[in-house]
């Protein structure tokens, strides 16, 4: 136990702690007008187009002679090719008569195969920082310095802050954007918006949760949220809830758990979460669910023994006042 | 440019036959989850396989292809279920079960992966998504007339007997069952209306996706599989509306981009004069995509191009008759 404290507390741990836990709540934020808008896979696809853009952006990096690990640069080609993605996809989907799973799946696959291809180019470089790069494919915390983790914390709890206080304009967005349009909101200017908000929660949560698994932390908590109620407020808020406490137990169980990978370690414990909703959750949970059609079969069984019991008189009355032609035919 | 026998037939052809393989058989099996609208279906089948392979390997506590593959045909019956169930109870739009099942299961693979300490035996996650096409080598035969002898086909690398097996089995099947299929995936109601249970047929469907993702999977990495499933139907789809045409047309489609990334990423290094090597799974995916971007473009009767120049031949004719 002291040994988890010493390994928690200290400087480094506890920034990156602080940054997985605000980038859990801003993925949360973000994703829960992702979910409603259904942009869940696009999310997925955003992550997965993030490799060529930051393999492009070491290259890039190398070619001005900057350090190729500078992460300012990473992260903007990956928020670019992120971007590029999404531009593809929305043009494969509107001007050609293949539907939108495939073109996510066309611009995830494409995107990440050259990324692919731009990775092998890096690592048959000479250069040094070229092996960190595969850091990013499932994130760690280790290779994150505390001024990295900072910056993080400080952009993550921005993307945070502009999705809470741009909450109504997004919920008029969500359920009635031609509503929104004839009242004046910029709705292309907040479509985008929400789109960017979307990137830069890819980008940041790359380094400790990784390309592949980010889409996690952008679905996973609204989606547990969505089990306890109906209200977008009070969805948001739990998503943020959920997301935060996924971020903070998965980060603080990577750096006190030998081999444990971080992205991995940070879904599983959204996963946790999900699980426990679809089961526990009043109403909408299995267990609630299973109550009331328990229920409902007592209440019919009880209904069809009480009728039994009063009588054959009644059970005939009933019978001949639905009579069909049928029934009348019969001698 | 000579062509040496010993190193052709010991690193590019195995390598080349791989990936023509599995592409093939991924697009096949890919035209079906086009049409169906499942395309997402591919990628996340693609995910949930891995932690399926990884308990099969701990239980087998080696290599073996019928524990490792069983595990992953649980796990892909298991998610299926699950997404199922979250968007029946949850009321989740399919994309979100979808992505909340496939990343969960994932990171339960790397977790175990790396928690049992198998991170560097061949299972790694490196190789789950990359693959591992250079490492596919044929150590037997030096000359054309080895290829005669039994006793060399016996040396095969182990990804290339499977997929040897899986590509006419996948085919039989797709063949056995082309009549329901092509029913319940254009017309799901009269399907199940004249009893052919298009909810089991899809099951079994995904059993297929499930068997063709793990048999190309470690060959060519989870990347190459979801770049196969989609972009050769998707192609062929632009260029045909039969559906036997279609699925011709998706495998030599596939074969295609097999060929020509793996003939870039060997050459592309040579022309350059620079050391090192490109990944052939990366560099095919990205020849599939190129072919799919050729035909948005110039597709016959669904390019773009032909699609505004017939939207132009009819403004011309409106013009003149008014």
């Amino acid at each position: 136990m002291a040994e988890i404290v010493r390994l928690l507390s200290s400087y480094n741990t506890a920034v990156v702690l602080l940054a997985a836990t605000l980038l859990g709540a801003a993925g949360a934020v973000a994703g829960t007008f992702a979910l409603l808008h259904k942009r869940s896979l696009v999310s997925d696809a955003i992550g997965h187009a993030a490799l060529p853009g930051i393999a492009g952006g070491f290259l890039v990096a190398l070619a001005f002679g900057f350090d190729g690990r500078n992460l300012a640069i990473l992260l903007s080609g990956a928020a670019l090719s992120g971007a590029l993605a999404t531009v593809m996809i929305s043009w494969i989907a509107s001007q050609t008569r293949l539907s939108e799973d495939t073109a996510i799946a066309t611009a995830l696959a494409v995107f990440f195969g050259l990324g692919a291809v731009l990775l092998s180019v890096v690592q048959s470089l000479q250069v040094s920082g070229q092996a960190g790069l595969d850091s990013f494919l499932l994130g760690t915390t280790a290779a994150i310095s505390a001024r990295e983790a900072g910056t993080i914390a400080v952009m993550a709890l921005l993307v945070a802050l502009v999705g809470l206080g741009l909450f109504k304009e997004f919920r008029l967005l969500t359920f009635d954007a031609a509503f929104a349009g004839a009242m004046g909101y910029p709705v292309r200017a907040l479509d985008l918006g929400l789109m960017a908000l979307l990137l830069l929660v890819v980008a940041l949560g790359l380094k400790t949760v990784g390309l592949i698994l980010i889409v996690a932390i952008v679905i996973l908590p609204p989606a547990a949220a969505r089990f306890w109620t109906d209200r977008l407020g009070a969805m948001t808020a739990l998503a943020a809830l959920f997301g935060a406490g996924a971020g903070a137990v998965g980060a603080g169980a990577s750096a006190v758990l030998d081999d444990l990978p971080t992205g991995g370690a940070i879904v599983m414990t959204a996963g946790a979460l999900l699980l426990i909703s679809l089961v526990a959750a009043p109403r909408r949970g299995l267990v609630a669910q299973g109550v009331v059609a328990a229920r409902f079969r007592l209440a019919r069984r009880r209904e069809a023994r009480a009728r039994s019991g009063q009588g054959l008189g009644q059970g005939l009355g009933q019978g001949s006042g639905q009579g069909t032609g049928e029934g009348r035919a019969r001698p | 440019m000579t062509l040496d026998p010993a190193l052709f037939l010991t690193v590019d052809f195995p390598a080349w036959a791989v990936a023509s393989l599995s592409s093939a058989v991924c697009a096949l099996l890919g035209n079906f989850l086009v049409l169906r609208r499942q395309a997402m279906m591919g990628d996340a089948v693609t995910h949930v396989v891995l932690p399926g392979i990884v308990v099969g390997f701990l239980i087998a506590d080696a290599h073996s292809a019928v524990h490792m593959t069983l595990g992953a045909l649980v796990a892909t019956v298991l998610a299926v279920g699950l997404i199922e169930a979250l968007r029946r109870f949850g009321r989740l739009e399919e994309g979100a079960a979808m992505g909340t099942v496939f990343t969960v299961m994932f990171a339960f693979g790397i977790v175990l992966i790396e928690q049992t300490g198998n991170a560097n035996s061949h299972i790694s996650p490196d190789h789950a998504l990359f693959g591992n096409l250079e490492a596919t080598v044929w150590v037997g035969p030096t000359a054309w007339g080895d290829l005669l002898s039994a006793d060399m086909w016996a040396l095969l690398p182990p990804e290339f007997a499977t997929l040897l097996w899986v590509v006419p089995l996948t085919g039989g099947a797709v063949l056995l069952f082309y009549k329901e299929l092509k029913l319940a995936t254009f017309d799901p109601l009269l399907s199940r209306s004249l009893g052919f249970a298009p909810g089991a047929l899809g099951l079994g469907f995904m059993v297929f996706v499930a068997i063709a993702a793990v048999a190309s999977f470690e060959a060519v990495g989870s990347i190459l599989v979801v770049a196969m499933f989609i972009c050769p139907a998707a192609t062929a789809r632009l260029l045909t509306d039969r559906l036997a045409v279609q699925l011709w047309l998706s495998v030599a489609i596939a074969v295609l981009a097999a060929t020509l990334g793996y003939v870039l990423a060997a050459s592309a290094p040579v022309w350059a004069g620079t050391p090192g090597a490109l990944s052939a799974a990366g560099m095919i995916a990205v020849a599939a995509g190129g072919l799919e971007l050729a035909a948005i473009l110039f597709a016959p009767r669904y390019g773009l191009l032909a699609r505004r120049r017939r939207a132009a031949i009819a403004r011309a004719a409106a013009g003149v008759s008014s």
